[in-house]
């Protein structure tokens, strides 16, 4: 009895073995494939998911998200709250207390003063950072003492966290980043795509849109972790063949943004091999509107900016006609399955913060109709395509390549060529049109075409940073080479108006309220942003890949140093 | 039989035109007819096909019902995950996959001779002409054809419009980076018909140049020429397929057969023929092509012929 109790208990001990007794490096190489090639390692100079999720193995916030939504340290000792005096009375000022010893990859110490200069770097008013949302309000931010940021709002900030939170906002080491202030910072070649950092990982090899080859940082925090010696992200093909080669052939361990069709992810599911995984956050698949013109015969420098107003879209009529026409219900049936849901709003969760707008979700076909003919695009010379003043109603619709955007891009087309408007459709190579490449007619910020499809998210769960990216301030234009989160160059001076007192406004209702109002702006009262699906980020991972636990909030890859093999 | 066909056999040279002889001599070819058969079907079902075939006109909701079905009598090929009638869609995009093909060829033909018969007859452009061959080869096919896709694209589509813009352009873009290996087989073919007897004598006489060209050269260079055009074609319908496979193509919304493909590959588990009505369209295309070519060769060879 008592040998059978004994040799259980060492049973039991050995079966536990593997996940406690983790040690660096023990678990070899963890391959994760990206769709979209990595094209830039700094998140601060790229719009795309792809480069944010994968600098988030080496780059680290002070404090990042859970999947609950939910602040966790990552660089410091605590999260700062009013109650531990972190966050002042007043809610201007929050500080920031670093952890001890903590070390860059290279064995210097992190200080105080890398946070200062990561908060010059993307505020530098020539530099065009893609994150300068993030560092909103922010009046100033200090050293007290090597241990200790200090950031000063310029005025009561309801929520403090946006500077230093969450994968979007790294702190980047200031001797590596000294000489890329301001226009540089593209030029940098070498720090944008081998930073030094203080995550699980660090950069061992780039070849930029292809792949990333990544090892254990050997200074990072927990010395037990992470699990694997090496990492290697490999970008490119497409979100099927990352699924196949992570469901059924085995030979990655993770595939993010495994957007593929519902038959085909039962079919994969079958083999065994991984599972897949969804988290709703704020993903929303819809269709920007350009309200700059983007015809070709424009000189460049002045094409698709704010000079020349869009010569059909800059009507409201016209853009909500083309909403009025979509049936969402099966955009979803054809798209997404369970995977997805139709929603007229940008900001689709979560509860509380999104509007009640569920105007759009019904189609119109009759109301769009009369309202294009009321706006007098009608078709006079009879040849099934609305005209005004001689000039055809004439849309050009680009999107990525993947397979479900080029049907819905099939199905948009044949109820707006039922309404009248002549569709011409374009699809782009994901990794050139995400790219963010100032160089390339093709990108997404330079938008030139009349509308674009593609999905965007907010990162946290309070969407201020988010909706921040509507300002005027904010629109791609050449003086910015072509960077900036204003894909429509939406300007309205209300719109403004109202977010600054967003970001004024403490009591937690009140600031709902406010990003209802600014969510119905972009949507329902303006039809600039015409929402389709809010959709779950779907994603693939092997079952012999442990500790995986998708976030919708932060990187998926935020615990990355927790990954183990499952033995 | 045999007796009635052997005894055939010599009259057949002094019969009548060389047109006629040649024709007797392709028909010899059982798969060079075979594929003269498939090819000539295919042509008639994508150029009337369109007409005799009309899908129903159904609206998204309605179409959206019957996605993903199997052949029926009302959809002979299925359907596709859109609902769309697959046989209609294979119809169309066999128009443009074949014109693709054969208007490519064309250009690729009409250039590679053009430069082969000018280097071969005029020795002072041969090393110029030859180098520029060379040139081209060397340089990469593929990406080559991104960068003109890229840079050209708009500029063409603003100018005759989306559809016939990326036609133009990809019909450019396959025709001026596939001419160089005929340019290089009939420059050889030319060097050595130039120092014939008879094209001696022409020249002994006076006959100028561009004369002797079109009359003794050119005609004996057609069999090479033949040739390789049969092969272009299949060689264009493969570039124009792995084009609309990166999405460099036509418009996402124009069907090609190399697009079908494409769209099919990711219902190839679940539904394979989505895979395999464009596959097996453009397997039958290029196989047929490359038969009528070996018959053609040995057509217009006179030295086999008649053998």
């Amino acid at each position: 009895m008592k040998l059978k109790t004994l040799l259980l208990g060492a049973a039991a001990a050995f079966a536990l073995a593997p996940a406690a007794h983790a040690e660096r490096g023990a678990d070899g190489e963890v391959k994760l494939t990206f769709p979209q090639a990595v094209s830039i390692m700094n998140p601060y100079l790229t719009g795309g998911t792809k480069d944010i999720y994968a600098s988030s193995l080496v780059l680290e916030p002070l404090a990042g998200l859970t999947p609950e939504g939910v602040l966790v340290p990552k660089l410091v000792t605590e999260i700062p709250t009013k109650e531990n005096g972190g966050v002042s009375e007043d809610m201007t000022s929050i500080t920031w207390k670093l952890l001890p010893d903590l070390k860059w990859s290279d064995g210097t110490p992190v200080t105080a003063d890398d946070a200062v200069f990561t908060w010059k770097y993307c505020t530098d008013p020539a530099g065009g950072c893609s994150q300068a949302t993030k560092y909103e309000g922010v009046a100033s931010v200090e050293a007290v003492d090597p241990s200790t940021i200090k950031v000063t709002f310029s005025g009561p900030k309801a929520n403090p966290y946006t500077a230093f939170v969450s994968a979007l906002s790294p702190v980047l080491q200031k001797k590596q980043f000294e000489a890329c202030l301001g226009a540089a910072a593209p030029t940098c070649t070498d720090p944008n795509n081998m930073p030094v950092g203080t995550g699980p990982f660090m950069v061992t090899g780039f070849t930029v849109n292809d792949t990333v080859s990544l090892a254990a940082n050997p200074n990072y925090r927990d010395p037990a972790k992470p699990a694997f010696a090496t990492a290697v992200i490999k970008g490119g093909g497409d979100a099927e063949g990352s699924a196949r080669a992570v469901m059924e052939t085995g030979e990655f361990d993770y595939a993010w943004n495994t957007q593929i069709p519902p038959e085909t992810q039962e079919s994969m599911k079958a083999a065994g091999k991984g599972q897949f995984v969804v988290a709703f956050g704020t993903l929303v698949e819809r269709i920007e509107m350009n309200t700059t013109d983007p015809d070709p015969a424009l000189p460049e420098g002045e094409r698709a900016t704010a000079k020349h107003p869009h010569p059909i879209l800059s009507d409201i009529k016209v853009r909500t006609a083309l909403s009025k026409a979509i049936d969402r219900s099966i955009l979803v049936e054809v798209g997404y399955g369970a995977g997805g849901k139709p929603t007229c709003n940008v900001i689709p969760g979560p509860e509380g913060w999104a509007s009640d707008n569920e105007g759009c979700i019904a189609q119109d076909m009759e109301g769009a109709k009369a309202l294009l003919d009321e706006a007098g695009w009608t078709d006079s010379d009879s040849d099934g395509i609305r005209d005004k003043d001689g000039k055809k109603l004439h849309i050009l619709y680009q999107t990525t390549v993947n397979p479900i955007r080029q049907d819905f891009q099939a199905l948009i087309k044949d109820w707006w060529t039922e309404l009248g408007v002549e569709v011409e459709l374009k699809a782009i190579d994901p990794g050139v049109f995400f790219g963010g490449d100032p160089g390339s007619p093709d990108t997404f910020q330079k938008f030139y075409a009349d509308v674009e499809m593609y999905a965007n998210n907010s990162e946290s769960p309070d969407p201020e940073s988010y909706l921040g990216q509507y300002q005027c301030k904010n629109a791609p234009s050449p003086e910015t080479q072509w960077q900036g989160e204003n894909i429509n160059r939406f300007c309205t001076p209300e719109y403004d108006a109202l977010y600054a007192t967003l970001a004024t406004t403490t009591d937690i209702a009140a600031r709902q309220d406010i990003a209802k109002k600014l969510n119905d702006m972009v949507t329902k009262d303006s039809m600039i942003v015409v929402p389709l699906v809010h959709r779950g980020t779907l994603s693939a991972h092997s079952n012999t890949l442990g500790g995986v636990q998708i976030n919708a909030w932060d990187s998926e890859m935020w615990n990355a140093a927790d990954w183990f093999r499952v033995k | 039989m045999t007796d009635t066909s052997a005894a055939a056999r010599p009259k057949r040279p002094k019969s009548s035109s060389p047109l006629l002889a040649i024709w007797a001599q392709f028909r010899s070819h059982k798969g060079a007819v075979f594929g003269l058969c498939v090819l000539g079907f295919m042509l008639v079902a994508v150029v009337i096909g369109p007409w005799l075939w009309v899908p129903e006109k159904l609206s998204v909701a309605q179409a959206i019902k019957l996605k993903n079905q199997g052949p029926s009598l009302r959809f002979p090929l299925g359907t596709d995950q859109l609902g769309r009638d697959m046989l209609a869609r294979m119809l169309l995009a066999g128009r443009i996959s074949l014109a693709v093909g054969m208007v490519a060829m064309t250009i690729a033909i009409v250039f590679g001779t053009l430069i082969g018969v000018l280097a071969g007859y005029f020795r002072r452009l041969d090393g110029p002409l030859m180098r520029l061959a060379d040139m081209f080869l060397a340089l990469p096919l593929i990406p080559l054809l991104l960068v003109m896709v890229m840079l050209f694209r708009d500029k063409i589509a603003g100018l005759i419009g989306p559809e016939l813009g990326a036609f133009a352009l990809i019909v450019f873009a396959i025709g001026v980076t596939s001419w160089m290996a005929t340019a290089r087989i009939v420059r050889g073919e030319v060097l050595t018909l130039k120092e014939r007897e008879y094209v001696l004598a022409a020249r002994s006489i006076g006959v100028r140049p561009n004369r002797i060209i079109l009359r003794h050269i050119l005609p004996n260079v057609v069999s090479p020429v033949m040739v390789a055009a049969t092969l272009g074609v299949a060689e264009a319908i493969i570039t124009e397929s792995v084009l609309s496979f990166l999405g460099l193509g036509f418009p996402p919304d124009f069907p090609t057969w190399g697009r079908l493909l494409y769209d099919g590959l990711q219902y190839m588990q679940v539904y394979p023929e989505r895979v395999i009505w464009p596959g097996l369209a453009i397997s039958l295309t290029v196989l047929s092509v490359n038969y009528i070519g070996d018959g053609l060769r040995d057509a217009l060879d006179p030295r086999i012929r008649g053998r």
